[in-house]
């Protein structure tokens, strides 16, 4: 679908954002919300008449270093912020993904869609997602009312929590216009120790010894046999002050000596290995795969690709210690698609399709699927925020 | 007091009270029902306790499926709720009304599973805060959160609250340490909100419930993560000679990239009750106090603290005062934790929550001194000054009414001044009925228009806790 961008569709102001809004509500005109346009290939494909572009929404409106706490335009290129947040040493804790590489899209991903896939990366599993560090948020609902939610401070009890429902709806509960995250000081060291060899099941049993120790483990992810090597890695990343992490990589390697001896990653080679693995760097190649994102308890992934692997072929690599599983498989057929979300939810977890085809994605729910109850809850809810149901609607679920 | 209104109770629903604890007996074991007016009492109030109700009746559930048939039973006669934790809510979130039937949770007790190597517990919403780390803790684990009350209050009134702690500037508050809920919903419906994995899927609705104050339905069962604990934990006490000081030093040492698993403020007022109280050493002669707990291994402990050593001492500090033994680190955390209850010990008093950008500390506390005096009375602080989340504990005399009222007005004038300096009215207490009337302050009415919709999915009638949170006045009702 092409649009065509006029002043009209890409307002500079939450004023004009809003009257856009209203009248698209009264005309009941639906709306595609664009940032950087760099994740239009994730969720299911969607019809609207028109578009409505973030751009001229943009710049950081507070940053206080010392009370660690940022704030943006939700139209803010993530680049702009993250430099920002690099001058004064500071980062987003929850290693936000970007999904150009994996869906080959271009353009700059904005610091609103962020908040609005709820996009996170290794460090999750510490420091939590997008929607633990988002603390406040602007927005406008379907009806064109400019709402706030949340705030500048990093505890805040006040009303209800519309900033958690805002991350990860897609865009769908309201046009973010302004957000607001907490973030962190950016450790002086990093270093990655890499275990050579485990199979998927030993693989978790490590990663679940580190994640339990007291050492601080900000990473944990499996990448098996084929992805960049001929042999499995499994990885443990510490991060902090230079003699801390020297000590608590001394005390890991006691603690996990039953599963061999790690090599040592410092530096940029550490940097990018974590990169690849928040960004799905591994499973590109071949581009016409079916490519999904697997949420289950960790020691339950191997056994659930043990199962998988008698039904079908595919390529995995664990993140969040096998809580995280990323799968991309050549049969892009409908069944194989359908044997997968099984999988997950036999596990009593969820499975996102992540990579595809247009016309799979069409076919099929991109989303997990919800119980019929939370389904009724999701429309009342998406119905409270957008009773016209004109913004992102059916980007997640029909309907929705 | 008195100037908190409460909803008209309805005259139909009282005049068929008898009617409605047959209905519910018939649902419950006769031990699960209280009627009685002696035994109803204790239900009256929580740890806001200048208001109180007698409520209908108070049921006291063994399990979820018992929880779906009173609700359903309230819903479809039309009669309000008010759900309760251990009752240990500041903000009076557990208060009935006299039309209510009070849903206790504290018979659901029970620890479901504890799994070490996915670090979470599934526990009845009725165990006690420091019960799951008392589960645990054998295997060096612990659950996050600890709220001044953990001893008594229950996850399930955590969730409700989403109630934070002293150690949550490295840990997070509640939303941030739970995986999934078992909710029941207003009609009866049991939904089961995401379970051990990451990352629940479609809307978030465990964020959602987090802090909804039992609006939106009861939940019965709560997975939360469970951490490592770590080697070790040292408090250290630094008093300065000005709040000023404390304030920019605690700036000073997050912008060294340093974060402590802790950093908690006393003024002089709350350093004396507090250590009359506790004996824990605090230093008499300053006008503030910072308790900043550093987490690791010995030697990590020895540098992060030497690195907090120097910084406090280029802002000024006069005594620094490092813990050496375990029983000093206890007597040091048991003088903060009881601050609240040291402070009942000379004075009735009631306790603001508000929360504030941290650079505005030093502006605040002036104001905040100033504010409480024009009124007459005395102020004690204490709070989390990592994050800005104050705890002025206003003194006053609880049967004098006059002093009363002027105390709930500094009160109210001290919430207003955290809003307009950016922060906002309630950091992790909750709005219940103590600030409720405050909300226009912070929110503009399509703010808490938005709000009410998204709660009116799941209770358009408001029988759920409905004296709380939002304003009487202007409520949407569908």
């Amino acid at each position: 679908m092409a649009h065509l961008e006029t002043s009209e569709n890409a307002p500079s102001s939450e004023a004009e954002l809003s009257a856009l809004i209203i009248k698209s509500h009264a005309e009941k005109i639906p709306l595609k919300i664009e940032g950087g346009s760099t994740r239009d290939g994730l969720g299911r494909p969607f019809q609207a008449e028109r578009s409505l572009s973030m751009r001229n929404l943009s710049g950081i409106t507070l940053y206080e270093p010392s009370e660690m706490i940022i704030g943006a335009k939700a139209g803010t290129p993530l680049r702009d912020i993250e430099a920002a947040l690099n001058e004064k040493g500071q980062m987003f804790a929850f290693e936000p993904m970007d999904h150009r590489a994996l869906l080959g899209s271009k353009g700059e991903p904005t610091i609103g869609a962020i908040a609005a896939t709820n996009a996170s990366g290794p460090r999750r599993i510490v420091a939590g997602a997008a929607r633990d560090s988002l603390v406040g948020v602007r927005f406008v609902n379907g009806r064109g009312d400019i709402i706030k939610n949340g705030g500048r401070v990093m505890k805040n009890v006040t009303g209800l929590d519309l900033v958690k429902l805002q991350a990860g709806a897609f865009g769908t509960l309201g046009v973010l216009s302004e957000v607001i995250f907490k973030v962190l000081p950016k450790p002086e060291t990093t270093a990655t120790l890499s275990y050579k060899n485990l199979g998927d099941i030993q693989a978790v049993q490590m990663m679940a010894k580190a994640q339990g120790s007291p050492y601080e483990v900000t990473a944990a992810a499996h990448l098996t046999a084929g992805l960049g090597r001929d042999i499995s890695r499994s990885f443990i990343r510490i991060e902090g002050f230079e003699d801390s992490v020297a000590y608590r990589l001394g005390e890991l390697r006691r603690i996990l000596s039953k599963f061999g001896e790690p090599n040592e990653l410092r530096g940029d080679d550490g940097a990018r290995l974590w990169t690849g693995i928040r960004d799905v760097e591994f499973l590109l190649e071949p581009r016409d795969t079916m490519v999904w994102r697997i949420c289950v308890k960790p020691t339950d992934a191997p056994i659930l690709i043990k199962e998988l692997q008698a039904q079908l072929s595919f390529t995995h690599y664990f993140d969040w210690g096998g809580g995280l599983i990323w799968l991309s498989c050549d049969n892009q057929s409908l069944d194989a698609a359908k044997l997968i979300r099984l999988a997950a939810v036999k596990f009593q977890g969820h499975a996102r399709l992540e990579r595809a085809p247009l016309e799979l994605r069409a076919s099929l729910d991109v989303f997990q699927p919800l119980s019929a109850p939370l389904m009724k809850l999701t429309a009342g809810i998406k119905k409270s925020f957008d009773p016209a149901s004109i913004l992102n609607s059916g980007r997640m679920y029909a309907g929705i | 007091m008195g100037a908190i209104a409460f909803p008209k109770p309805n005259t139909d629903i009282m005049l068929h009270r008898s009617k409605i604890i047959e209905g519910l007996g018939a649902l419950l074991p006769a031990d699960s029902i209280i009627t009685s007016e002696d035994e109803r009492r204790p239900y009256e109030t929580d740890a806001f306790t200048a208001y109180r109700n007698m409520p209908l009746a108070v049921v006291l559930p063994r399990t979820t499926q018992e929880v779906s048939q009173i609700l359903r039973y309230c819903h479809t006669h039309s009669v309000p709720v008010v759900p309760r934790g251990a009752g240990t809510s500041l903000a009076g979130g557990a208060i009935p009304q006299e039309d209510a039937i009070v849903i206790g949770i504290s018979k659901m007790s029970q620890i479901l599973e504890i799994d070490y190597d996915n670090r979470f517990a599934r526990v009845q919403a009725g165990v006690t805060n420091l019960a799951v780390t008392g589960a645990v803790s054998h295997e060096g684990f612990f659950y996050a959160p600890d709220p001044s009350s953990q001893m008594a209050c229950t996850i399930g009134g955590n969730v409700g609250m989403n109630s934070g702690g002293a150690h949550c500037l490295k840990y997070g508050v509640t939303t941030n340490n739970l995986l999934g809920v078992k909710m029941v919903l207003l009609d009866g419906t049991i939904i089961d909100v995401n379970g051990a994995a990451y990352d629940a899927p479609g809307f978030d609705f465990l964020g959602l419930i987090c802090g909804s104050e039992g609006q939106i339905g009861i939940v019965t069962e709560i997975t939360v993560r469970i951490l490592p604990s770590s080697e070790g934990a040292r408090p250290v006490l630094f008093g300065f000679e000005t709040s000023e000081a404390a304030g920019e030093a605690v700036a000073a040492i997050i912008a060294s990239g340093i974060i402590p698993v802790a950093m908690e403020f006393m003024d002089k007022q709350a350093i004396e009750i507090c250590e009359a109280f506790a004996h824990a050493g605090y230093p008499l002669d300053v006008e503030a106090l910072l308790i900043i707990e550093v987490e690791g291994s010995s030697l990590e402990m020895d540098s992060t603290l030497a690195k907090i050593i120097k910084i406090a001492k280029a802002h000024g500090v006069k005594t620094v005062r490092e813990s050496k033994t375990a029983l000093e680190t206890a007597a040091i955390w048991k003088g903060r934790k009881s601050a609240f209850g040291a402070t009942g010990r000379i004075a009735d008093y009631i306790c603001m929550d508000g929360t504030i950008p941290t650079g505005q500390l030093p502006f605040v506390l002036k104001r905040i001194d100033e504010i409480v005096k024009s009124y007459g009375l005395r102020v004690a602080n204490v709070f989390h000054a990592g994050d800005g989340n104050l705890h002025p504990l206003i003194l006053y005399n609880v049967n004098d009414p006059v002093e009363a009222r002027k105390a709930e007005e500094a009160g109210n004038d001290i919430l207003r001044l955290c809003v307009e300096v950016g922060g906002c009215l309630t950091g992790e207490h909750g709005v219940g009925i103590e600030k409720r009337d405050l909300m226009n302050v912070q929110f503009n009415s399509q703010d808490l228009e938005q709000q009410m919709r998204v709660r009116g999915v799941f209770d358009p009638q408001w029988l759920m806790n409905p004296a709380k949170v939002f304003p009487l006045e202007g409520r949407v009702t569908a």
